[in-house]
């Protein structure tokens, strides 16, 4: 489904701040596939994210979605097909809408086919909508005319969630989406993703920094570090896998310096 | 009397027209959050584009021809913005600064133009009947009627898919990135739909004025900005759509009414710009007046 072949990316590139973000990166994701990655901050997993979803281009390689090759196209075109769930729960969704328009707005990557920029939500669209919302099992079908703003984080993080995966994406990445919430929230937002995920086979990138998540979650970890992928496991491999393999995996790609205070508290 | 009802209608009449500026300027501050500066010369424009054509008789066809003026205005703001990367406030400044040159040219080199001896909309509407009440009332019927026509489509248009998305550019910047929303493309459609506006009003205003002067247009933005924040803090800032509109027409219109009734108490024209700029610069303001007593007042109740 995503094809990563040899890109690289240079921050500051000529100046004494110089740093190889992506130094290399291959990857290939099956259709389906679903990989948690782990690295230490500044290893390079949301600036490779970053690249897939067309942040920036890439200075060298190629970037391939589903067999097309996306690495000079548009962030906007890009986002048809990518679903993007970002840590900060304000990023996601547009705080002075209404529930009910900001689905509206996740639901138009369906209707880019037929240009209709005039058509309005119709009453069929309203009720798609509710029925989804009603999975999410937070009460927010009750109150799709309620400004986004008004909703709790965990709550926000849920809509955009839905948002990303109300057209079913081809690919969807999940940069630390659930950090920023409490622990409670953060386990139902992540038993949502786990089950949309599932339900619907989307294939899925997710950075997460709890090592217990990076295996349990998903067919697949992989591990990155100064802007390579150092380390991938998948299979009868990652099923024995315990959490001190992967620890000890971990300070071997990161050299000495794990100074990461919230890998170690996730042990 | 006081107030006489010929002030009152003219304060209606003029405060119409200038709700149409109002809403434009609604369209590009409040919902896509673009300080667009280029509304004095886009003004001007639309009345000078306007005037000329009337006077060489098309009326209807000037109020038409006053909005695509505005419309390339706007296009062309945008794409200072989007595609060439110029800050947004420095892209209106600099379409603002040629539109002064454009105008001159519109209108012949000539800083002023006299639309006389031809009909206007007003003329054409006014003819309809003959009937002494009609034919005092008549503008005002019409400009209300255009007015709603604008409100109740800006109203529809910002309800549509591309209405929404072009709320979403103004509303989270970083959200739109990553729901396929081309930002470029919502910021500059806004922009032309929001100059449009203010390319009729300009046009309406050659026709009600019968007359088309380079200068009309100075410190229009205050002064739309100033209705629109008056209208706001009635209406509540960042309320819904409907909300929104109506505090652009109540605004536009009691700063009209605040300026008749100084005009009635011999306060000069010229004091206006100032009491304008007062105006917005306290309601933007507010905000963060209100948090300065708050904390002084927290930090009162500590000690």
């Amino acid at each position: 489904m995503l094809q990563l072949t040899n890109i690289h990316k240079t921050f500051n590139q000529g100046t004494i701040n110089e740093k190889k973000a992506l130094d290399g990166v291959n990857l290939d994701l099956k259709d389906g596939d679903f990989a948690t990655i782990v690295g230490s901050n500044g290893a390079g997993k949301s600036t490779l994210f970053n690249a897939i979803a067309g942040g920036f281009y890439v200075e060298k390689g190629s970037i391939l979605l589903d067999g097309e090759d996306i690495t000079y196209r548009r962030d906007h075109q890009r986002a048809r097909a990518i679903g993007y769930l970002f840590q900060d729960p304000m990023k996601g969704t547009a705080p002075n809408m209404t529930i009910e328009e900001n689905l509206a707005i996740a639901y138009l990557r369906a209707s880019t086919g037929n240009k209709n920029y005039f058509s309005r939500i119709s009453r069929k669209d309203k009720e798609m909508f509710r029925e989804r919302l009603a999975l999410l099992d937070m009460d927010l079908e009750n109150r799709m005319k309620n400004p986004v703003g008004l909703l709790s984080g965990g709550q926000r993080q849920a809509l955009t969630l839905l948002m990303a995966t109300i057209v079913t994406p081809k690919l969807l990445l999940l940069d630390e989406h659930t950090a920023a919430l409490d622990p409670a929230t953060a386990e139902k937002v992540i038993k949502l993703t786990k089950d949309i995920i599932e339900e619907r086979n989307i294939t899925c990138l997710m950075i997460t920094h709890n090592m217990h998540q990076a295996l349990e979650l998903g067919n697949r970890t992989l591990m990155m570090d100064s802007g390579r992928i150092v380390f991938d496991v998948s299979g009868q491999e990652r099923e024995n896998m315990t959490v001190d393999d992967l620890l000890v995996k971990f300070k071997q790609g990161a050299g000495e310096d794990l100074d990461n205070d919230r890998i170690l508290l996730s042990m | 009397m006081f107030i006489t009802t010929t002030i009152v209608q003219t304060a209606l009449e003029v405060g119409l027209i200038y709700s149409l500026v109002t809403l434009s300027l609604y369209l590009s501050f409040t919902i896509l959050n673009v300080c667009d500066l280029s509304t004095d010369g886009c003004y001007t424009l639309g009345c000078a584009v306007a005037a000329m054509i009337t006077i060489a008789g098309h009326p209807i066809l000037a109020l038409l021809a006053a909005m695509a003026a505005g419309i390339a205005s706007g296009f062309l703001t945008a794409f200072l913005q989007t595609r060439l990367g110029i800050e947004s406030i420095l892209a209106g400044i600099i379409v603002n600064t040629g539109l002064y040159t454009i105008n001159l040219v519109v209108m012949g080199l000539s800083s002023n133009v006299s639309i006389f001896g031809v009909d206007t909309v007003f003329t054409l509407w006014k003819g309809i009947s003959s009937n002494p009440v009609w034919e005092s009332w008549s503008k005002l019927i019409l400009l209300a009627i255009i007015v709603a026509i604008a409100c109740l489509a800006m109203y529809f248009f910002l309800n549509t898919k591309l209405g929404l998305s072009i709320r979403a550019t103004g509303d989270n910047p970083a959200m739109v990135k990553s729901s396929s929303i081309n930002t470029a493309f919502t910021i500059t459609v806004g922009l032309c739909a929001a100059n449009a506006c203010t390319g009729l009003a300009g046009g309406l205003i050659a026709q009600y004025n019968k007359t088309c002067d380079i200068n009309l247009g100075t410190g229009m933005v205050t002064i739309a900005l100033a209705s629109l924040v008056i209208g706001e803090s009635i209406m509540g800032r960042k309320g819904s759509i409907i909300k929104g509109i109506i505090g652009v027409l109540v605004g536009a219109l009691l700063y009209r009414f605040i300026v008749a009734i100084a005009l009635r108490l011999n306060v000069p024209t010229e004091f206006f710009k100032l009491v304008s700029a007062v105006i917005v610069a306290v309601a933007i303001a507010a905000p963060r007046l209100k948090e300065y007593a708050k904390l002084k007042q927290a930090m009162r109740g500590e000690d």
